[in-house]
């Protein structure tokens, strides 16, 4: 049995930590106080560690509340006329160094943890490059002959009965549901970031460099997420969209996709030191 | 008292007087404060609503987050404590006639004075800077802002930041050499306290800011590539220049408030200072630790995991000489006689609103945990609870608790808490949704947002207007003020108020003091 506190703590937890649970909540909900659902081990894991850290924090603000409300109702001119001189206290200054350290410590195992946990896989199932652009996205899948695609914003006018504004893309980036995916990113122009609350994933995609992080979505679904590093004009405008599909659906996808992309090659566009970098995986993989 | 004091423009243009100097710097610092809000205003207004209302030019939109970020930091929140409160209360406090480089003080806010008009024309030349007031390249580098208005904004920081290193140099030959007789640094002031590590931390921290913009005017105009991969350049270089200015930038901000905050709390609560030492050395500490902690900023650039480990650990450092702080002031009022003026008002909101910052900001030293808040609005509500809340609560009180002896004329009382109820309302309201937004993944800078986000929009929105109104009032108070404020008193504050300012006539006589006031008795650490 849960006690009351307990119980209060659990729905003050549950208020402010994960609100909107619920099966397939792949983007916000009107008037959220909290995170997105969680869909993948990464996602999981931070709402775990969240939840944690919201006990902490509330706690730790109703306390230094607390006080002072009671210092204002307590040790105000008419109730307290006479002031103390008290200025030093050294047990209470030691307390009050002590405890935070130890409180610190309390969220640092399990922070630790979690970073590690989110930074790379070691048994990838699959790649996919990420390329920021201003302003939409490109997925190229290394595995699979290199088959790349571009992911644009839909425009307002052109969107279909239950399709989100700003958020929904024309080619949402497709992986199996339940597989390691490791995530490369990189950028042909300024700093992008690409992002996707409900699968805990967010990373810069920078010019000159090859960011790693990897996803793995545990049902299949639609995730959407945003570009989170200002990029210039239309930074607002470049939404992420990723569909997760259970195997045998993304092996079919993936037939009719290749298909679909093969005559995107990348002779036609300018030279770009990010897009080099592209090019020499062709290259490699035509010696093959 | 016969002073040759100048007189007409001349005593302005002209000044070397260190209370003449912080009067237009804290008048300099209302008016920027007005313009930033008014960005504010306008981000606000077509934030209220989902879809694009009034803002036609998404670029300007960029400009107005840029102006708003850059005027408030250089422009409003450093002039603001330290040129206007630091020049008029340093000298005083420790006894000294005038600031060690009367000139130097001159120019210092005179090159402020021509860092705004570079600041405002890059507004009106080629469009204005979008870069964010960070200026991350590449997008702020010439192939994607190639007007020359990020050349007037550099600029325009290059003569901020040398205003600023030459007063702080000022700041620290003042507080080293001219203390009165039997003033140890064990016996200072907490506020000069504040000022000293403050300007500490400008006088190293401005300098590598001045490397990298330096690098990105050559970058931007002469061919280098100091942040452009295609030259073997590295944009991470600029963040990590970039924040290991910004972060001890952060702390000077809020190191000054922590120091008026301190005596203010002390005077309406009629005790000294509770761990006077704990108090003036946690500034130290906050400001030694803040050099190790900038890469907290660059979580999700691809730093390596052991980095992020290592800074996640130095950032948490922070949260214990900050409790300590938070504590201290709580301890002062603990057993005190407290009586509820407009500062004190703004001192005890000060206290709150800052540990509602504080404790987000541990949640966000977290470099795992920050993947889900990295730039999103839970930033953007955890930086104003500290500054928003904190920086600018911290001068509201500083105006109030000072506004008489500056002025010779008291505010007006019941004004003055009207003023503080409605905008701890409003910045409330303002500010708090904002961390649901975040939480549910509305990324930050963006001048529209997908339709679920628009009910806390809204709320967000009414506050800004709450607040808006709030300042609408502190005008009035002003205006009040220097029309029909009762003259002031000496020392207004009766027996709490203990250090030397309230020593000399409300205002000042012209040179404050015209012997060394004697130190006999610890102002601070009185037993």
């Amino acid at each position: 049995m849960l006690s009351k506190f307990n119980w209060f703590i659990f729905s003050l937890v549950s208020l402010v930590g994960n609100l909107p649970y619920q099966a397939h909540a792949q983007m916000a909900e009107p008037w959220q106080f909290g995170f997105q659902g969680a869909f993948s081990p990464s996602a999981e894991k931070l709402h775990e560690f969240h939840s944690l850290l919201t006990v902490i924090i509330i706690a730790i603000t109703l306390f230094v509340l607390a006080l002072l409300i009671y210092v204002v109702f307590k040790f105000n001119r008419k109730a307290n006329p006479e002031p103390s001189k008290t200025t030093h206290h050294t047990l209470l200054e030691i307390v009050w160094t002590a405890v935070p350290v130890l409180i610190l410590v309390v969220i640092t195992i399990p922070s630790l943890r979690v970073l590690y946990f989110l930074d790379r896989v070691e048994d990838a199932d699959m790649t996919v490059k990420i390329v920021g652009h201003q302003w939409y996205w490109s997925y190229e899948y290394p595995d699979n002959d290199d088959m790349t695609f571009d992911s644009y914003i839909v425009d307002e006018d052109d969107l279909e009965e239950g399709q989100p504004r700003l958020l929904t893309v024309d080619n949402a980036l497709v992986v199996p549901a339940g597989k390691n995916i490791r995530l490369l990113m990189a950028s042909d122009d300024v700093i992008h970031s690409w992002a996707v609350p409900s699968l805990g994933v967010k990373l810069d995609a920078v010019p000159g460099r090859l960011n790693e992080t990897w996803v793995k979505v545990n049902e299949p679904g639609i995730y959407y997420g945003q570009c989170s590093e200002l990029c210039g004009v239309n930074h607002g405008f470049m939404p992420i969209a990723i569909k997760a599909l259970s195997e045998d659906d993304y092996a079919a996808w993936l037939l009719e996709a290749m298909e679909e992309f093969a005559s995107n090659d990348n002779d036609n566009k300018p030279l770009k030191i990010a897009s080099l970098q592209g090019k020499a995986s062709v290259w490699e993989g035509s010696n093959e | 008292m016969s002073d040759h004091t100048p007189t007409g423009w001349k005593r302005w243009a002209y000044s070397t007087n260190h209370k003449d100097i912080g009067s237009m710097y804290i008048m300099y610092a209302v008016v920027m404060a007005l313009i930033g809000g008014m960005m504010s205003m306008m981000i606000r207004l077509e934030l209220a609503e989902p879809g694009l209302q009034f803002l036609e030019d998404l670029h300007f939109y960029n400009v107005l987050v840029t102006g708003h970020g850059l005027i408030m930091i250089f422009f409003v929140v450093m002039p603001g404590l330290i040129g206007g409160f630091g020049n008029w209360f340093v000298p005083l406090m420790i006894g000294a006639p005038d600031m060690a480089f009367p000139r130097l003080n001159n120019i210092s806010f005179w090159l402020l004075i021509a860092a705004t008009v570079l600041l405002v024309g890059s507004v009106f030349i080629g469009g204005g800077a979008g870069t964010g007031w960070t200026m991350y390249p590449p997008l702020s580098n010439s192939l994607f802002h190639y007007s020359s208005a990020v050349d007037y904004a550099i600029l325009a920081l290059h003569l901020a930041g040398a205003s600023s290193i030459l007063g702080a140099i000022n700041f620290i030959t003042t507080i080293v050499n001219m203390r009165a007789p039997g003033m140890t640094f064990h016996k200072m002031p907490l506020f000069v306290w504040s000022v000293l590590v403050t300007a500490f931390l400008l006088v190293t921290a401005l300098p590598v800011l001045a490397g990298a913009l330096t690098m990105l005017l050559t970058d931007r105009n002469f061919g280098t590539s100091f942040f452009a991969p295609e030259g073997g350049g590295d944009p991470i270089l600029w963040q990590h220049l970039f924040w290991f200015f910004g972060h001890p930038e952060v702390y000077i901000m809020i190191l000054p408030a922590f120091g008026i905050i301190s005596h203010i709390i002390s005077t309406f609560s009629r005790k000294p200072v509770f761990g006077y030492l704990g108090m003036a050395y946690a500034m130290v500490s906050i400001g030694a630790v803040g050099y190790i902690v900038w890469a907290h900023h660059m979580y999700t650039v691809g730093l390596g995991v052991d980095t992020r480990a290592y800074f996640l650990l130095a950032t948490m450092l922070i949260a214990v000489p900050t409790g300590i702080k938070i504590f201290s002031w709580i301890a002062t009022m603990w057993g005190g006689s407290i009586t509820f003026e407009t500062p004190m008002l703004f001192a005890i909101g000060f206290i709150f609103l800052f540990t509602v910052g504080g404790v987000t900001g541990v949640v966000l030293a977290n470099a795992g945990m920050d993947i889900m808040m990295h730039d999103t609005y839970y930033v953007v509500a955890h930086f104003h609870y500290v500054l928003s809340l904190g920086a600018v609560f911290s001068m509201f009180a500083g105006f109030y608790y000072w506004i008489g002896k500056m002025s010779g004329r008291q505010y007006p009382e019941a004004l003055g808490k009207l003023h503080f109820w409605v905008t701890f309302i409003g910045v409330n309201i303002l500010f708090f949704p904002q961390h649901f937004l975040g939480l549910a993944g509305m990324p930050r800078r963006i001048p529209d947002y997908p339709d679920v986000y628009s009910g806390w929009n809204m709320v967000s929105s009414i506050g800004a207007a709450i607040a808006g109104f709030g300042t609408l009032i502190f005008l009035f108070v002003i205006y009040k003020t220097f029309t029909a404020g009762e003259k002031a008193a000496a020392n207004p504050w009766g027996e709490g108020a203990k250090t030397l300012e309230w020593t000399v006539s409300s205002p000042p006589p012209f040179h404050s003091f015209s012997e060394p006031p004697q130190i006999d008795t610890k102002p601070e650490a009185a037993e």
